[in-house]
């Protein structure tokens, strides 16, 4: 093998590279925060939700769980334009981040509450609770605690799939790496060094949900 | 210009459906014998052939499936190897397949009690033969529901290699998007036709999960 590796075609294009990694980590806070709420919501409505709710978020959360992200991707940002929804490139990606992560958290979430007991509801109701603190105190916030691991893991799994956003032009890390590859023609050198960029995002994020964990849930969960 | 019908669009993406099988269950297989080789250096006694296990995990894990495919298929080109696009998503899928079963075994493997390692080595069995005749059979019933909701992520993962231009359901997609200007219908259709696939491998695993229900028997 007479390659020489060049990592200092780079240097110039740091600034794009440095963009890109502020795009994903804007993709993935925007995606983690409404998706997990979108799923928090699903899950009530799957598990305690009136009925007529239940299949219809049952439906939305087998479809998206059993379709590839590009191609939620590709139906929300080519596809709604032609009945009248144009979106950016950034709301696209934004968009079908939050419906996946939802579908996903929704059925991480749900999980927890099903291990909720009957008798802890009874407890809550008979404390003089309402429906809804009883969801809120009893229910939901052990129930998080308990799925947290899990939901931290789908967290960094949507963040890795994020990298497709960069086939509707949102200006992501991989988008920068196609960028700067596309410019200088040295494609391995940049996708080595955004795959070693993603993986030490991976990590930190990582990181901060189990942080965030402790911050969240002081108290020891009750198994 | 030539007109095209819902039925001239749905006949194109179903033939390229093929590939996306032929492609999942290519990596399902070769992904598997993988995983299973790493499972052994995970679970086996070498240090340095367990740490070797985890930090591949780890890796390909912790990156994008599309990064990943584009430095095998970049990579290569680089050793003077002129990879065909199939090629480069067989590998790279591989690869990345191997990473995720090999972790679910591992868990598989782990769950199994301890007391049974300690049998059988009493038994003057060594690590092979654990594994072979007390281990492996009896993780065998609890690896399978994971297992068969992981082929779910490996078609789904499948629509990636599309970038790099293998022609696929999804890239077979895009193509005819582009000749019939009418990309509602066309991606409604992949996604319907990604949902018939994977919905039944989603369903026979919760079913299995049930059935089996292996994990929580012996506790």
């Amino acid at each position: 093998m007479n390659y020489t590796f060049d990592f200092s075609s780079i240097g110039s294009y740091l600034p794009v590279l440095f963009n890109g990694i502020l795009v994903t980590i804007e993709l993935i806070a925007v995606g983690a925060t409404f998706g997990v709420a979108l799923g928090i919501f699903c899950a009530w409505a799957r598990a305690l939700g009136p009925i007529w709710l239940k299949p219809i978020v049952a439906g939305y959360v087998e479809l998206i769980r059993n379709t590839p992200f590009l191609i939620q991707l590709f139906f929300i940002f080519f596809g709604l334009p032609s009945i009248g929804i144009q979106l950016t490139e950034m709301q696209g990606a934004m968009l079908t981040m939050v419906i996946n992560l939802g579908a996903y958290s929704c059925e991480i979430v749900r999980a927890g509450i099903q291990a909720t007991t009957k008798g802890q509801f009874e407890a809550g109701w008979s404390l003089g609770m309402t429906r809804f603190e009883t969801f809120r105190y009893v229910v939901l916030i052990p129930s998080l605690q308990r799925i947290w691991p899990a939901l931290s893991s789908q967290i960094v799994l949507v963040m890795l799939g994020s990298a497709v956003v960069s086939q509707i032009a949102a200006e992501d890390l991989s988008f920068a790496a196609n960028f700067i590859q596309s410019r200088n023609f040295r494609a391995f050198e940049i996708y080595f060094l955004a795959t070693a960029i993603y993986l030490a995002l991976a990590i930190t994020l990582r990181q901060l949900l189990r942080g965030l964990g402790w911050w969240l849930f002081p108290r020891k969960a009750t198994r | 210009m030539t007109e095209f019908s819902t039925w001239d669009i749905l006949c194109n993406l179903l033939l390229a459906t093929r590939w996306t099988i032929l492609l999942s269950l290519a990596t399902f297989l070769f992904g598997g014998i993988v995983g299973l080789i790493l499972l052994f250096m995970r679970t086996g006694k070498r240090r340095a052939l367990r740490r070797f296990a985890w930090d591949y995990v780890e890796l390909f894990q912790g990156t994008p499936l599309l990064m990943q495919l584009f430095i095998v298929f970049f990579g290569l080109s680089l050793v003077g190897l002129n990879v065909p696009p199939w090629l480069a998503a067989g590998l790279a899928l591989t690869l990345w397949t191997s990473a995720f079963l090999s972790e679910i075994w591992r868990g598989c493997v782990e769950a199994i009690a301890k007391g049974q390692w300690e049998a059988s080595s009493s038994l003057g069995m060594g690590y092979f033969q654990q594994m072979r005749w007390v281990v492996l059979p009896q993780a065998f019933k609890i690896a399978i529901p994971p297992t068969v909701g992981f082929s779910v992520q490996i078609v789904k993962g499948t629509a990636v290699t599309s970038i790099i231009g293998f022609v696929e359901l999804s890239k077979a997609g895009t193509i005819v998007t582009n000749a019939t200007f009418q990309p509602f219908v066309v991606y409604g259709f992949v996604a319907l036709i990604y949902f018939a696939l994977c919905f039944p491998l989603s369903m026979s695993s919760q079913f299995l999960e049930r059935k089996l229900n292996v994990a929580h028997r012996n506790h």
